[in-house]
């Protein structure tokens, strides 16, 4: 069914959501002390997620104690900023406060990835090729294979990636930076990158199948 | 028979994978699906093909199933 269009005549009908979510919205949209009380609310809400969600991730991050919390509060005030601009946008999918956790947890992913640049353990263009076979999860055991497979990723790398492709495999790949760090370095965004990659992975796939490195893509059934 | 499972893995890609940008925007209603049982990855296989393929969307997912999951959730109310 096409959507009602809401600049043809007439009056246009508010959207319905569950009685929870209405709520949020009304008051949010309003003014005065009901709005700042569900500011306040959601802005207690959200730092407990925020808090929850960098302590769930702890184990891949080296933040702890108040630069930790610092972290919280920053993706907290993000947050509210960017899902009381985008209010209007919520159109009753989900309940409010699951659209409304989502925007914490992706602050929450950003901030961890600008925070790696703070301390990173590889500048971002570093090429130690020596750690091919490792990060590729190359059997040690199979030592020459496992050189000869690493030297042919190498050249199909330097062969038929493109320079961005090639810049973003051997930040992520060799250099294990997570993609939201190459993200904020770059400038970019996380559906650029991933795409990117996606891409580069396809033609290194297709190049060692070729050279029977690999199956054919099309001899598997998945 | 593939010698190298593991980066075998790694270079596979499925048609079928939407992207981070459609991941985000519908993450909301994916994990409320997954909440409920309800075929989640039957109903949007593109997005369920995406969180197996990337690690960050599939924190987020992580991250967002655990918070509507949570004690926040019963008291998420707007007052």
């Amino acid at each position: 069914m096409a959507p009602a269009d809401p600049t043809v005549g007439g009056t246009f009908p508010l959207p319905r959501f569950d009685p929870g979510s209405d709520k949020w919205v009304q008051t949010l949209s309003g003014a005065g002390p009901q709005q700042e009380a569900a500011l306040a609310r959601l802005h207690d809400l959200l730092l407990r997620i925020a808090r929850s969600e960098l302590q769930r991730r702890g184990r891949q991050l080296r933040i702890t104690g108040p630069e930790l919390d610092d972290l919280a509060y920053q993706a907290t005030a993000d947050a509210l900023l960017a899902i009381v601009g985008k209010l209007g946008q919520f159109r009753g999918e989900s309940r409010f406060t699951t659209w409304a956790y989502k925007f914490v947890v992706f602050e929450v992913s950003a901030k961890i990835g600008r925070h790696f640049w703070s301390k990173p353990a590889v500048p971002l263009d570093a090429e130690d090729w020596e750690r091919l076979p490792d990060r590729l999860g190359l059997d040690p055991a199979r030592e020459t294979e496992r050189r000869d497979l690493a030297g042919a990723v190498h050249r199909v790398v330097d062969e038929h990636l493109t320079p961005r492709q090639r810049q973003v495999f051997i930040a992520i790949v060799l250099n294990d930076v997570p993609m939201d760090a190459l993200v904020a370095e770059l400038g970019s965004t996380r559906n650029t990158i991933y795409k990117t990659m996606f891409d580069a992975r396809r033609k290194l796939r297709a190049a060692l199948a070729a050279n029977g490195y690999l199956d054919d893509e099309t001899s598997r059934h998945s | 028979m593939n010698g190298w499972p593991a980066l075998d893995r790694f270079l596979r890609t499925d048609p079928r994978d939407v992207g981070c940008a459609e991941a985000m925007e519908l993450l909301h209603v994916y994990v409320e699906l997954v909440d409920k049982d309800a075929s989640a990855a039957e109903r949007y296989p593109g997005i369920a093909a995406h969180l197996r393929a990337c690690g960050p969307c599939g924190e987020d997912f992580d991250g967002l199933l655990a918070a509507i999951r949570g004690p926040g959730e019963i008291t998420g109310q707007a007052g």
